[in-house]
């Protein structure tokens, strides 16, 4: 499973400031990368296109490798094996002072001795800008990231939020081909995460570079991304758009990793049209979408379905939706996010309540009747991960 | 606690401290000063006078060895955050575990033996018969005896080794709190490993910096065995001067005020390097 080439359909953000006709060069390629450190491989054959202008997440439980990976697109780590392009020019031995790619680091690591100007200043001195011409980019740039006022402000008389976009704007400013960013909304309380998703998803598209964003955060890679690899032990399981991670799981990881999931474990009595009828350890009989080749009868299977793909207590579910009994333990009111809490067998299980706040009609001890579209709850070997 | 008790306790652990900056520093250079305004008129009886000051200013060979000193500490002083930043650095930030510890102690071992070993210990290496000289003959580098005692590089070499310690200790500290990842922003940016020290890694160990360099200095100014015993006929340090002021000539009053000249000197040369290094005196020390 190497996705080495996006799927260029779903690439829906059209980059707004870039001039570059040349639709044919990607920004970033990489090919068959590889870091060990010690036995275990961090990053272990790792392949990947981005094209310009895109909004590119990897997603992954913590440790599963990717700071390795961004670092080595920054130059800071070498790849054992494996070479890596940016717009078509090899970039293995160049140092990370020459590629043309800013990284917002971690915590950020903006220089506590400089203001925010100086900050910003810094790159494009590198660069060699002229006075003039420096300080009307750092006056726009500070605009730009909505910062017009704080340019003569220590970092640490910042807000998190502004130091966020002080980084930002401290890379975006030398205007680099890739940008990476290395969970940079990890230190944010949640409502300002939240807030800043949206932001930096705005800025992305304002400013057309092209962002490889890292995070363990399934949601920001949702809400944020053109594409999303999702990566595990340091492999990509899947590369696609988030819709397509969210509705077609290519694995029982991702299935469970992206979004709430339900797993119910069963043996496959039968598969016609692709459509699996599992037998459940409690004995009720439920269908999924076979999700693999190696879903055929006798086999032992996860199905996957998601809390708001149910219908709780439909009377009269259609023909083409499958029927489960449950037990119900709980509701768990959540606003526009409200669940119910159920048992089968010994499993436990969460549906999507309906949105017209008829929560006591499920008290514990009663039975309730879920239904779903076969088609949206994939069938995954067990025990494949 | 209720308030007077607190103030009590604080008075009370004050107080030794309070009793040794009283009795030790305070005292002795209140009665320096007095001492160093009295002209002796015959053997038991003195007037008030500024007659040893200019002697200091009249005499050009005081005031002259007063300056070389003060330069050649400066010097030291620079050789000292030369020779010890690259020390600092490996220690704080690419040694690991054992090793760290390790040179740290390799550092401080020298400090269990006094002054006057280390210094006996360098003349072994440098004087005519010694190691370096014996060495250089027997590989043919030079057919007669070297003599490298006696000269303003024996003594600077002497010094800097004295005060390496007492540099590399706060720069140690400060660069250990320095985040990898400001290094490599730097880097990311574009800069080179000049760019990176000069922007980034140097004004961030300026604390450090500047309070090695405070140490070293007054050390070093302040210094009797090294210069004495390492230094040749001209190489005359001024601390020898107030020594043969008030031992050997027995002369308190001269020897009061080149003590007193040398603490306004090293006290306005402190100042100014703060001033100049944009550092507070609060900062660096607190
Ligand atoms: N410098 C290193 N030396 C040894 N092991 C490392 C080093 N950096 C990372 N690793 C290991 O590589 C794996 C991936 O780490 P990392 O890329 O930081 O993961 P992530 O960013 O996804 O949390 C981890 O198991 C980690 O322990
Ligand atoms: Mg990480």
């Amino acid at each position: 499973m190497t996705p080495a080439n996006a799927d260029r359909k779903s690439v829906d953000g059209e980059p707004v400031n870039r001039e570059d006709g040349d639709r044919n060069c990607a920004d970033l390629e990489c090919r068959g990368l590889v870091r060990r450190f010690g036995d275990t491989a961090a990053v272990d054959h790792i392949s990947l296109t981005i094209p310009p202008g895109q909004f590119f997440s990897i997603l992954g439980p913590s440790g599963c490798g990717k700071t390795t990976l961004l670092r080595m697109l920054a130059g800071f780590e070498q790849p054992d094996s494996g070479d890596i392009y940016i717009r078509d020019q090899r970039m293995n031995e160049v140092p990370p002072n020459r590629r043309p790619v800013n990284m917002v680091f971690q915590h950020l690591a903006l220089f506590p001795t400089m203001t925010v100007a100086e900050n910003i200043a810094y790159g494009l001195r590198r660069q060699g800008v002229k006075t003039a011409e420096r300080q009307q980019r750092i006056k726009q740039v500070l605009a730009q990231v909505g910062l017009p006022e704080l340019s003569d402000r220590n970092p640490h008389q910042l807000s998190g939020g502004q130091r966020q976009r002080v980084a930002l704007a401290r890379c975006l400013v030398l205007e680099p081909t890739l940008l990476l960013l290395d969970e940079p909304l990890g230190a944010l309380d949640l409502k300002l995460r939240e807030q800043m998703k949206i932001e930096l998803k705005h800025l992305q598209k304002t400013f057309g570079t092209t962002f490889v964003y890292i995070t363990h955060d399934q949601s920001e890679a949702l809400v944020m991304s053109d594409q999303v690899a999702v990566m595990r032990q340091g492999r990509f399981d899947q590369l696609a758009s988030p819709e397509e991670l969210y509705h077609n799981p290519a694995t029982p990881f991702v299935a469970s990793f992206v979004g709430d999931n339900n797993r119910l474990p069963g043996r496959v009595t039968s598969v016609q049209n692709g459509i699996a009828a599992i037998t459940l350890a409690n004995g009720q009989s439920v269908q999924g979408r076979a999700a693999e080749p190696g879903v055929a009868a006798g086999a032992a299977v996860d199905l996957f379905v998601r809390p708001e793909s149910m219908s709780v207590k439909q009377d009269h579910p259609q023909q083409s939706l499958t029927r489960l009994s449950a037990t119900v333990s709980t509701t768990l009111f959540d606003g526009a996010n409200s669940r119910l809490e159920m048992r089968v067998g010994d499993q436990t299980l969460y549906a999507r309540l309906p949105q017209d706040g008829r929560l006591g009609a499920y008290s514990a001890g009663s039975v309730a009747e879920l239904s779903w579209d076969p088609r949206r709850a994939p069938v995954f070997l067990s025990g494949t991960g | 606690m209720n308030p007077v008790a607190h103030r009590l306790s604080l008075w009370l652990l004050l107080a030794p401290f309070l009793l040794w900056m009283l009795l030790l520093v305070i005292v002795p250079h209140l009665q320096m000063l007095w001492v160093s305004f009295h002209v002796r008129e015959s053997w038991d009886s003195s007037v008030w006078g500024v007659a040893q000051y200019q002697t200091f200013f009249s005499e050009s060979y005081y005031w002259r060895t007063f300056v070389r000193t003060g330069v050649m500490s400066l010097f030291t002083t620079l050789l000292t955050l030369i020779v010890a930043f690259p020390v600092a650095w490996y220690i704080a930030r690419l040694a690991r575990g054992r090793s760290k510890g390790l040179l740290f102690a390799a550092c401080l071992i020298p400090f269990w033996a006094s002054e006057l070993v280390r210094t006996y210990g360098w003349m072994i290496l440098l004087r005519e018969s010694g190691l370096i000289s014996t060495w250089l003959q027997f590989v043919g580098l030079t057919d007669a005896p070297v003599e490298m005692l006696y000269n303003d590089i024996a003594v600077m070499t002497g010094l800097v080794y004295n005060g390496l310690l007492f540099m590399v200790v706060p720069l140690v500290t400060t660069l250990d709190g320095l985040d990898e990842s400001l290094v490599e922003a730097g880097y990311d940016l574009g800069g080179n490993s000049w760019t990176v020290l000069q922007q980034i890694v140097i004004p961030w160990t300026m604390p450090g910096i500047t309070s090695g360099c405070i140490v070293v200095f007054m050390l070093t100014l302040g210094s009797y065995l090294t210069p004495v015993l390492m230094g040749g006929k001209d190489s005359a340090w001024f601390t020898e001067q107030i020594f043969t002021q008030f031992i050997t000539r027995f002369n308190w009053e001269q020897g009061a005020a080149l003590g007193v000249l040398l603490l306004v000197l090293s006290s306005a040369l402190v100042w100014l390097g703060l001033r100049l290094s944009g550092q507070s005196f609060r900062r660096v020390m607190g």
